[in-house]
């Protein structure tokens, strides 16, 4: 299914650009907790790094209206690689370019509140996602509408089984089409009906034109959805290409 | 479209001044977050906000039962220890929520990109309604205890001012300690504590012993709480000279707490 949107080929342009990017986590050799720890050690210089790099030296350039996919093993670096693009973690070197508005769907419902309602938490959720009031008042019908939970939106979240809590995370994420649309791994939410309402709306985002990084372990979506694909091991990316070969590569290993 | 990023990580002037900027971009999520503590805290009591009144309202009472008699010179000391009580407990609250604030954002700073000042800002905000609610009590002591309220109550919001900022900056720099040291939260409630005892909240000034007075004027929640309390207990309005070392003071913490704060941010996300 490599069929471009109109849209997208219209504009064939760079919107995610990342220029040599490094970044290295720095993990204490032990958890030091305290001040007075702290302090002490400074003086026998007896804190230790464990310092190793997420990402090396990643070049990568993602065009306006592709999906792209990323597929490595777990710890290889794709979510850090999400992170850097979604603003989450700045480059320890290197430098990231992103123009467009990027909405993660990456943790749905992340930052509910559980005693507020339904309605507070879309709200709260769509600040969080950094949109403003006008545009959050435009769209509560149609979250609502999405994630049918109307009978409910008054009630406190808590109150809330675990599908009508992701479905009203992702009614939230996907309440606007977004210039960049992150997915870390295939979204399991509610039942298999939502499920197919999930997948048409990220089809509906791609034939608007919005770009789609995919991280994912399934390797018939990666090769049904994107149009290009990575493969990311230990912090670098290996190969660039059509997903096919970048899959027979990766399998390969 | 233009070809202007939307964010370049190269394009980095000054933190604190970018900082400023995403803040403005995100103010509705400050109003979200503001709403959310000040709907959070009481929806599931049966008096809901009226509490924020009651509560300096009970331990006014309480401090008057146990120290009118030893503080009678104090003029109607129930509004005298209920004035200094709310302007503390704004300070006090809204710095304890800042740090607990970044704890909980931290989770989220993980996973979404929000401006990491958010959270302190709207933990003093949140501090600020409950400050606005509680001068209603304290109205209504005075105007019971026939302690007069003048027109110099207009210039109660200079004060509130004075007191959010001072707040937000020891706020900020108490989040970012909190981001490296778990333990500082615990050690701030006993700060907290020899902090209020050393401030005039429960007593007046004149017990302070003269040679203890310039020490006792250096400190920042001494000369805060006075401002406040001269526009609204005493109602006179406050000369240059007693303005001046609020206004300096609250300004100076503020921006050196949002400077700590924004240099190590980017940083907070790496934190576990």
């Amino acid at each position: 299914m490599v069929t471009e949107s109109p849209a997208a080929i219209a504009t064939q342009e760079e919107i995610i650009r990342l220029e040599k990017v490094s970044v290295q986590y720095r993990v204490p050799e032990e958890r030091i907790g305290t001040f007075k720890e702290y302090a002490i050690r400074l003086l026998q210089r007896k804190i230790r790094y464990n310092s190793f790099w997420a990402l090396h030296d990643v070049d990568l350039s993602i065009r306006r209206g592709e999906v792209f996919g990323l597929i490595g093993k777990n710890g290889a670096g794709k979510s850090t690689l999400l992170k850097v693009i979604s603003r989450v973690l700045r480059p320890t070197r290197g430098r990231s370019v992103i123009y467009g508005k990027v909405a993660p769907l990456l943790e749905l419902g992340a930052g509910f509140h559980p005693e507020l309602s339904g309605k507070e938490n879309v709200f709260l959720n769509g600040a969080l996602l950094g949109y403003s009031r006008k545009e959050m008042q435009a769209c509560f019908d149609q979250i609502v509408d999405f994630a049918e939970l109307w009978s409910f939106i008054d009630a406190p979240i808590r109150t809330y089984s675990s599908g009508m809590y992701a479905r009203l995370g992702f009614a939230v994420a996907t309440a606007h089409v977004p210039d960049i649309l992150l997915v870390d791994e295939i979204l399991s939410v509610g039942d298999e009906e939502f499920q197919k309402k999930c997948d048409a709306r990220i089809t509906e985002f791609q034939q608007k034109g919005s770009t789609i990084v995919l991280v994912s372990h399934m390797m018939s979506e990666v090769e049904k959805m994107c149009q290009r694909a990575a493969w990311v091991n230990k912090g670098v990316i290996e190969l660039v290409g059509d997903p096919t070969s970048v899959i027979e590569a990766y399998r390969g290993l | 479209m233009t070809n202007r990023p939307y964010f370049d990580s190269a394009v980095q002037n000054i933190p604190a001044l970018e900082e400023i900027r995403e803040i403005k971009r995100y103010k509705y999520l400050i109003f979200q977050l503001t709403r959310r503590d000040i709907l959070a805290r009481y929806k599931r009591s049966f008096l809901g906000v009226a509490w924020t009144m009651l509560n300096p309202l009970g331990m006014m009472l309480v401090m008057s039962f146990v120290f009118s008699q030893l503080f009678n010179q104090v003029a109607n000391y129930p509004a005298y220890v209920l004035s200094g009580l709310i302007a503390w407990n704004f300070f006090a609250q809204g710095t304890n929520a800042a740090m607990s604030g970044i704890v909980w954002g931290g989770n989220l700073i993980q996973r979404i990109y929000v401006p990491r000042t958010s959270f302190a800002i709207a933990a003093v905000l949140t501090a600020l309604v409950n400050l606005i609610l509680s001068i209603v009590p304290l109205i209504v002591v005075m105007l019971f205890l026939h302690s007069p309220i003048t027109p110099v109550i207009a210039f109660l919001p200079v004060p509130m001012l004075f007191l959010a900022m001072f707040a937000l900056g020891v706020g900020l720099i108490l989040s970012t300690l909190a981001v490296y040291f778990p333990d500082v939260s615990e050690m701030y409630q006993i700060i907290l504590v020899a902090w209020m005892y050393l401030s005039p909240v429960i007593y007046p000034e004149s017990i302070i012993p003269a040679k203890f007075i310039t020490a006792f004027h250096l400190n920042p929640m001494y000369q805060l709480i006075r401002l406040f309390r001269l526009s609204i207990y005493d109602g006179r309005l406050p000369t240059i000279e007693e303005i001046l070392p609020s206004a300096v003071i609250s300004i100076v913490v503020l921006i050196i707490g949002w400077i700590f704060f924004t240099s190590k941010s980017d940083e907070f996300a790496y934190r576990v």
